[in-house]
């Protein structure tokens, strides 16, 4: 599994200021969370990691055995006019696998998120909790090293959302580095082995994800925290 | 009036071998013409969508402005290239359909290059973070949001037929507009017309905009039943 270390990241965009020096050292193992407010630069570090953006300076280390293998799975999945079955083959032509060994890896990365039975289903036509699988799914078949997260769950209620969690966790499970940037922390404390706290494009924070969470140092962590719905206290009056 | 609308019913009802050859070379010519021009525009302007180099701004700018290039001066200059004495005359193709397959060809060309970049820069908009994370090479990403936008870039090829289909000026210049061999339905309406016969021009009329119209409703019905389909 890949290490990754971000380091004095920063990015600006149109005159603004996305990154401020962010360093970060993420383990090479288990799954990683980013969390923080609105524009504290969680998906720009995502997208950074991934080289989809830039940086205007700083970089991403990534250290490793040999090549990593990268995924992206989006907040709303990306998919394209066309049979679920062809939007995972999409994903495997730069490995440039056989056309057998394409499709058998597609038919099995579609099985693996429980949608074997709609390959030739149109995408599009997917409810949003089996498209988000079917992200997940592009993303299995091409066994990546690293998965990148970019709250994939945000859209989907919790019948879906607990099927993709369940997902990331098989991956993780099975070699994947997941750097998962989540807002429910629910999801961070059931699925991440550590996270990271970010605010104005700086990650202000590291830690256990049980003792972040519960023990917060920084006050800008304890800021972030004190702003989460107090879903307790609903279920309690309810 | 009255006596030239008989006429005109009478030549459409009886299939006149005239108009019917007039309309099959027409549709030849022009269908040909915008095969070349979709086979063309549509990668074209799909790589200008993906892809971002020097000068990129203005080719797009030079397509976007050639949409409304005069069918005259591109007959003109295409005139110029296919005679005798220009660069291309030793093909022999002036005053033939040849030629103008390739004026109507040069019409169409960059007319769909503008369209396609515009729909496929729309659907990049909304794929191309996925498509690069994926790992797909520039081309490989046009072929891509192509096959996602083929129901809008059918219009595309609409938009383009109904310009090499009506257009008179191209045809007129590098064809010659001689009977029987490159006599269309625009040209022909123009000399007949001229001529005084008005039926006929009037039934070539109204047969170039049935062909219109059943092109149109053709495509609308197949890009129906795939959009129902694909989504």
């Amino acid at each position: 599994m890949p290490s990754l270390r971000c380091e004095d990241l920063v990015l600006r965009l149109n005159g603004a200021t996305i990154l401020d020096g962010l360093n970060a050292a993420i383990p090479a193992t288990g799954i990683t969370a980013l969390i923080g407010p609105n524009g504290a630069g969680k998906s720009a570090t995502l997208r950074v990691i991934d080289g989809l953006m830039a940086p205007t300076s700083g970089r991403v280390r990534i250290v490793s055995d040999g090549p990593v293998r990268r995924a992206f799975v989006f907040q709303r999945p990306a998919l394209v006019r066309a049979s679920a079955f062809a939007n995972v083959a999409l994903a495997l032509v730069p490995l440039k696998l056989s056309r057998a060994a394409r499709e058998a890896r597609a038919r099995d990365a579609l099985a693996r998120v429980g949608l074997g039975d709609r390959a030739g289903a149109p995408a599009t036509r997917l409810s949003g909790g089996e498209q988000q699988r079917l992200a997940l799914a592009r993303a299995w078949a091409v066994e990546p090293d690293l998965l990148l997260a970019d709250e994939p769950t945000a859209n989907l209620d919790p019948a879906a959302t607990e099927l993709v969690e369940a997902l990331i966790a098989e991956m993780a499970a099975g070699g994947t580095k997941v750097v998962l940037v989540s807002h429910n922390l629910g999801q961070v404390m059931r699925l991440a082995a550590d996270v990271f706290v970010l605010a104005k494009g700086r990650a202000v924070e590291h830690g256990p994800t049980r003792t972040l969470l519960l023990s917060p140092q920084m006050p800008e962590t304890r800021a972030y925290l004190s702003g989460e719905l107090p879903w307790t206290s609903f279920a309690a009056a309810s | 009036m009255l006596q030239t609308l008989q006429e005109t019913v009478s030549r459409l009802s009886s299939l006149d071998r005239d108009v019917l050859a007039i309309a099959w070379l027409s549709l030849r010519v022009s269908l040909t013409a915008v095969g070349i021009g979709l086979a063309l525009g549509i990668p074209l302007g799909a790589f200008l969508a993906v892809t971002a180099f020097p000068g990129r701004g203005a080719l797009v700018g030079l397509f976007n402005a050639f949409m409304g290039l005069p069918p005259v001066i591109v007959g003109l200059v295409l005139y110029l290239v296919l005679s005798r004495s220009g660069p291309l005359g030793s093909f022999g193709l002036l005053f033939t359909p040849g030629a103008m397959v390739a004026a109507q060809a040069v019409l169409a060309t960059p007319l769909v290059a503008a369209l396609t970049r515009q729909v496929v820069a729309d659907a990049e908009a909304h794929l191309g973070e996925q498509l690069r994370s994926l790992g797909l090479s520039a081309p490989r990403r046009a072929r891509a949001l192509i096959h996602d936008t083929r129901f809008s870039l059918v219009t595309t090829a609409l938009a383009s037929f109904g310009r090499a289909i009506s257009e008179i000026g191209a045809v007129l210049v590098v064809g010659g507009n001689i009977d029987g061999h490159t006599r269309t339905m625009t040209t022909a309406i123009s000399l007949e017309t001229q001529k005084g016969d008005l039926s006929l021009a009037l039934a070539l009329g109204l047969v170039l905009i049935g062909i219109v119209i059943a092109v149109n409703a053709v495509a609308a019905l197949l890009r129906g039943h795939a959009a129902r389909a694909y989504g």
